[in-house]
């Protein structure tokens, strides 16, 4: 299955993480947030207007823009 | 004196734990290494008096934020004899990582598992002493909220202080440095000792998100809370501020006119006219920030802000801002003093800054005043709703100008990832805590600065002291006439200029000083500036008053909410410039096209 960013997925959609492109700063953040590579993950919603995407990994509710988005590689996966 | 430090993540409740340890002797002070403040309080450990310092609330130890170097630079300036670190329960699976760290630098701790009313709903079940034995560290199940388990985790707290000795800052200093098994050693933690459900999903919370953060309805909705928010605060303050006003009135005439009867009549000018209406001013502003707080408070703690930042992101994206900024700004139309404050949930500083910048020209209430007075004067009741309606679109677009114009050099590199906490209702308690504490940080930074501004207005209407107050030959009149080659062109002339400086203290005077500058009030000053003054030299005093500096409680939250004075008189500056850019071209465009 070909590899998509974070922001490539549709409402409804889970994926599982296959690599965080991101500086430093970004990765501790993301990391502390709990993604991490392997970890499951769902969008819920997205925000009109190119808004902000909002998913969930674990049990923990998270809203992003897409520019962070991009930098989260996943494979998607049927439900 | 013991230190005792309180650590956690963001959104566990950590600073309603300090609240309930700590009661209300709450205070603000600087700590060596680090620039902001932290809230500390005294409290009795263990038979030791100790200082609570509650931290700023970070995700990682060894993170980059703000935030996180805060707590690193404290924790390496700063002896420390015990650390209580707040997690969430429900979310402990990943916020253990924190614990781990802490637990790596050899600090006594203790691990508070907070909100544990809440995961045992969610059914999650934490082994309490398999916890305890696998991570090395007392645990203690607690709500902060409610109080559960507080004092008893508090009892476990004073024993770990008294067992255990801390190691020298300058050894937390080497061990802040690199950790890197600490991941693999969590998960095994939380196989070991907590039971979690697959996928837990609070259907309340998912429920409410589904109308909330609706693609089409959620805006609106979101307008539709502002406004009874906005409505709420207002209409409630409004008697509130009467109130206050009607107090300081009574207290002035019946107390201490007869009582400083028999002073100079310049003493009794500046102690009366001067300092006693400064304060009062100040005093004014007092139910709206009560008000202000109690909303925000639960705004904030029912985690209904973040989705609101949701929401408005992409437009303010566009304006180099994020959807924080949003909320404070519609905030600042009713005041912008508590916008401004309102600005700290914002943990980049360029991002602050910029939001701050652009917060003064949001039409607050008091300007609302000024306007309502001078369109009623020079315009139709028809044209009237017009004109205000024209001043409210003048404020977005002066904050839309300004945040384009200077979003390059406030560049925020902090990535918009924000948690969306599940609903919570916050509890009275909390509520009022928080507002009492809001309330008296402002009473004691804006007095100081307030009443050097009133008497230093004061002393400029009324010397040289032969001559009528506020008249051409007083120093504010030689000012205004001094400043007619600026103020000629956008047609204001030296009385408006008086008004003006008057208007620099706090817009609810403009009106006043008007009647004191033409010697009349009431319908007669309607009448009159109608004679004196034509709709475009009026609109114009009109769109300087809406840009430029509001007053002087803004500039002094302003200055100590940015730790800067050169932020603060370049603030006054750029709005000074804008306002009279603005009017100059309004002004002489209309007198162009022959009006």
């Amino acid at each position: 299955m070909p590899s998509n960013d974070l922001a490539s997925l549709k409402p409804g959609d889970h994926a599982t993480i296959c690599s965080i492109h991101a500086d430093e700063s970004l990765h501790h953040r993301l990391s502390a947030l709990g993604f991490r590579v392997g970890k499951r993950i769902e969008l819920i919603r997205r925000a009109r207007f190119s808004g902000p995407l909002h998913v969930r990994i674990g049990s923990t509710d998270i809203v992003m823009r897409q520019t962070e988005a991009r930098r989260i590689h996943i494979t998607p996966t049927t439900s | 004196m013991k230190r005792v430090a309180l650590l956690g993540m963001p959104n566990t409740g950590k600073s309603t734990l300090f609240n309930r340890i700590s009661g209300a002797s709450a205070r603000v002070g600087n700590w060596p290494g680090i620039t902001v403040d932290l809230m500390s309080a005294k409290i009795l450990l263990g038979g030791h008096i100790a200082e609570l310092i509650d931290l700023p609330g970070i995700y990682d130890l060894h993170g980059f934020s703000d935030d996180e170097q805060v707590v690193r630079h404290f924790l390496e300036n700063n002896e420390i004899d015990l650390v209580l670190l707040v997690l969430n329960t429900s979310q402990i699976d990943r916020q253990l990582s924190l614990g781990l760290q802490v637990r790596d630098l050899g600090l006594p701790t203790v691990l508070m598992l907070n909100m544990a009313d809440e995961a045992r709903r969610s059914g999650i079940t934490v082994d309490q002493q398999a916890m305890t034995a696998k991570l090395g560290m007392p645990v203690a199940l607690i709500s902060a909220k409610y109080g559960d388990g507080c004092k008893e985790s508090l009892q476990l707290a004073a024993e770990t202080m008294n067992r255990i000795a801390h190691p020298a800052p300058e050894v937390l200093r080497e061990q802040l440095r690199t950790d890197d098994r600490i991941e693999h050693e969590m998960e095994e933690i939380v196989s070991a000792s907590v039971q979690m459900p697959m996928q837990m999903t609070d259907q309340l919370t998912a429920r409410l998100d589904r109308i909330v953060l609706h693609p089409w309805l959620g805006l609106p909705l979101f307008f539709a809370a502002l406004f009874i928010l906005f409505e709420f605060i207002f209409t409630a303050g409004k008697p509130l501020q009467d109130g206050i006003a009607w107090i300081l009135g009574y207290i002035r005439g019946g107390l201490l006119e007869p009582w400083l009867a028999t002073v100079p009549p310049w003493l009794h000018g500046l102690l009366l006219d001067g300092i006693y209406n400064g304060v009062g001013t100040v005093a004014a502003f007092v139910p709206l920030i009560v008000l202000f707080f109690l909303v925000m408070t639960m705004v904030e703690d029912s985690g209904y802000l973040s989705r609101a930042a949701y929401l408005t992101d992409a437009l303010m994206a566009k304006m180099g801002m994020d959807g924080r900024s949003f909320v404070m700004l519609l905030m600042g139309f009713g005041c912008n003093v508590p916008a401004l404050m309102g600005t700290r949930v914002m943990r980049s500083r360029p991002l602050r800054l910029l939001t701050m910048l652009v917060i003064p020209f949001s039409l607050c209430s008091a300007r609302l005043q000024v306007f309502v007075f001078m369109a009623a004067a020079l315009f139709t009741p028809q044209q009237a709703p017009f004109v205000l309606f024209a001043l409210y679109l003048m404020s977005f677009a002066a904050t839309f100008v300004t945040a384009m114009i200077f979003k390059g050099q406030y560049h925020s590199n902090e990535p918009f990832i924000l948690e969306l906490p599940p609903y919570r209702f916050p509890t009275p308690r909390q509520i009022a805590l928080r507002g009492w504490l809001e309330v008296s940080h402002f009473l004691r930074r804006a007095t100081k600065f307030i009443v050097a501004g009133v008497v230093l207005v004061w002393a400029l209407t009324n010397f040289p002291s032969d001559v009528p107050p506020a008249s051409a030959y007083t120093f504010a009149g030689m000012i205004g006439n001094a400043l007619s080659p600026v103020l000629s062109p956008i047609g204001i002339d030296g009385k408006l200029a008086i008004a003006l400086i008057f208007g620099f203290v706090a817009k609810e005077i403009v009106i006043g000083s008007l009647a004191v500058i033409y010697g009349l009030s009431g319908d007669p000053l309607v009448q009159l500036m109608a004679q004196k003054l034509d709709w475009v030299q009026g609109m114009s005093f009109m769109l300087f008053t809406l840009i430029y500096t509001p007053c002087l409680s803004t500039i002094a939250t302003l200055r100590s909410e940015s730790r800067s004075n050169a932020f603060m008189w370049f603030s006054i500056a750029w709005s000074l410039l804008l306002a009279w850019a603005v009017s100059f071209v309004f002004y002489q465009g209309a007198r162009a096209l022959g009006y």
